[in-house]
């Protein structure tokens, strides 16, 4: 496999109606704000996880394509069963003295596992030769416009235990609560380095698999707490180099996303409520813009 | 100070964390000279040249926030991977998320901008065809075409950091009216001696006029 040789930027947009994209641990699972402007977040973990099961359902385990994080939800019990088998306590916390061992343990490792090909993982401490640092980067992703978490109280027509049913003398009722927001269009922003991909093997094949992820992941992923979420556009931009031919900021600022005319005065509710531009002749020499979705 | 190099650095977050507060995340006001380095390493690096970080100006406010996620606790395990390899298959080499849940909160910096003044100097692994001129040339082509190695980012990968060079002769950017602009920041991490066993050095540093003076590594100002 021979590493990708250009420098990657994109922009990454996706909306959710009517659900959480991402809850808040701190705040009783509300979906992520941030308290000065309002604005939703999803956590870039977050979209990692979405990335890592597409890959579990796109490749099935395939040879190089095993997902070192794994969810419970995608377990596959032969693994389950050498896992506990294998699970024996190494002695050494660091990786071996021997730089050569500590090298082919670090490319097998990237060779077989397609996350830590591509986000890097952590294998040690101390020792840099254990420490795989991904080509694939990605930021917060924020939403647009502020958004507007919504509480809904949820009744269930049952009751978890005898004791509960007692105190309701057989009316077996117990409340809920979901948080949702009605719309949001939210931006991520993410960094391919051609440079750190050299040293994981991250190859262009796995570029067009990390594209299919980040178009398709959310219909993988639906649930109740979901809603419904939909990749809605994805630009990237290719630098001729490894290193890059302009500042990623400057490309980030081509993509401005409006209200369309007319709708500025209501809240958002759709994507058709938002126009994205991209701005193809500002891009500068040696960057070539693409829009995947 | 020949041979210096201005770099303006900002973005919406960063985390420099504090190395007494690493479970549940908290950052220091301001970037370190460490991260600085970082930062100037993702652009340019060869093993020839040491930058070192002499000045750190504060160009906006230091405000916090706080995000909490989901973590896992645990680290990869080269036995175990080693017992793959000889096995030759990937059954089992997995962590199951779940199993080893962390929940940490973070307290990060929200809207940060600094302008880092470094220079470099030549370390014991220089080779004889090294020149000053050329590396500094490499880091301004590089830095004034955004250009890098991988992606700068301010103290974790998560928080990516837009740069641009100021060129000689430049002024400084504005600086926010309500920044900071005398503050004793208390001891920080200076950087860590990969010379000494990982040992970490601190300093005192003191904001003065939103400027940080950061004393040379090896000033008794220094100390592990």
């Amino acid at each position: 496999m021979t590493a990708i040789t250009h420098r990657y930027e994109f922009v990454y947009l996706f909306d959710v109606t009517n659900g959480n994209p991402n809850g808040d641990p701190d705040a009783g699972n509300l979906p992520r704000l941030d308290p000065e402007t309002n604005c939703g977040l999803v956590t870039d973990v977050s979209l990692k996880r979405k990335i890592r099961n597409y890959v579990t359902l796109d490749k099935d385990s395939a040879p190089g394509f095993a997902i070192y994080m794994q969810e419970k939800a995608v377990l596959n019990n032969q693994h389950k069963r050498a896992y506990e088998a294998l699970e024996i306590k190494p002695e050494d916390k660091k990786l071996p003295k021997d730089e050569a061992k500590a090298r082919a343990i670090t490319a097998w490792m990237c060779a077989n596992f397609f996350d830590v090909r591509t986000f890097g993982a952590v294998m040690t401490t101390g020792i840099n030769a254990g420490q795989v640092r991904g080509p694939v980067q990605l930021a917060f992703a924020t939403s647009i416009e502020p958004v507007l978490p919504l509480e809904i109280a949820i009744t269930r027509m049952a009751v978890t235990t005898e004791k509960e049913a007692e105190a309701q003398s057989g009316d077996n009722r117990t409340m809920g609560r979901k948080h949702i927001l009605p719309y949001g269009l939210y931006r991520a922003h993410g960094f391919v380095s051609a440079k750190l991909a050299e040293r994981t093997g991250f190859s262009d094949d796995d570029l067009q698999l990390l594209w299919n992820a980040l178009i398709n992941m959310f219909e993988h992923d639906r649930s109740a707490a979901r809603g419904e979420m939909a990749a809605r556009k994805l630009i990237v931009f290719e630098h001729e180099s490894a290193m890059g031919n302009a500042p990623a900021h400057v490309l980030f600022d081509a993509v401005k996303i409006q209200r369309t005319e007319g709708t500025q005065d209501r809240p958002a509710r759709s994507f058709a409520d938002y126009r994205v531009n991209v701005d193809a002749k500002a891009m500068p020499k040696g960057v070539s813009v693409r829009e995947l979705l | 100070m020949s041979y210096g190099i201005r770099l303006h650095v900002w973005g919406d977050r960063a985390c420099f964390t504090r190395p007494e507060m690493k479970v549940e995340r908290v950052s220091y006001d301001v970037i370190t000279p460490s991260a600085a380095r970082g930062i100037l390493e993702a652009i340019h690096w060869k093993p020839a040249i040491r930058w070192i970080v002499d000045r750190i100006h504060v160009l906006k406010p230091i405000r916090f926030e706080s995000i909490r996620r989901n973590e896992v606790g645990s680290k990869l395990s080269p036995g175990n991977v080693s017992k793959a390899m000889k096995a030759g298959t990937t059954a089992g080499l997995v962590a199951y998320v779940d199993n080893d849940r962390q929940q940490r909160a973070a307290t990060i910096l929200r809207d940060v901008a600094y302008v880092i003044e470094a220079h470099f100097e030549f370390t014991d692994a220089v080779g004889p065809d090294e020149s000053v001129g050329k590396h500094l040339d490499i880091f301004n082509r590089r830095a004034r075409k955004g250009q890098y190695f991988h992606a700068p980012c301010l103290g974790v990968r998560e928080f990516p950091a837009h740069f641009s060079l100021i060129e000689d002769g430049q002024p400084l950017p504005e600086a926010h009216p309500e920044r900071d602009a005398d503050k004793d920041l208390g001891w920080m991490l200076h950087d860590i001696d990969f010379t000494q066993d990982m040992t970490p050095r601190f300093f005192r540093a003191q904001l003065k006029g939103g400027v940080i003076e950061v004393p040379p590594w090896q000033s008794t100002e220094v100390s592990a």
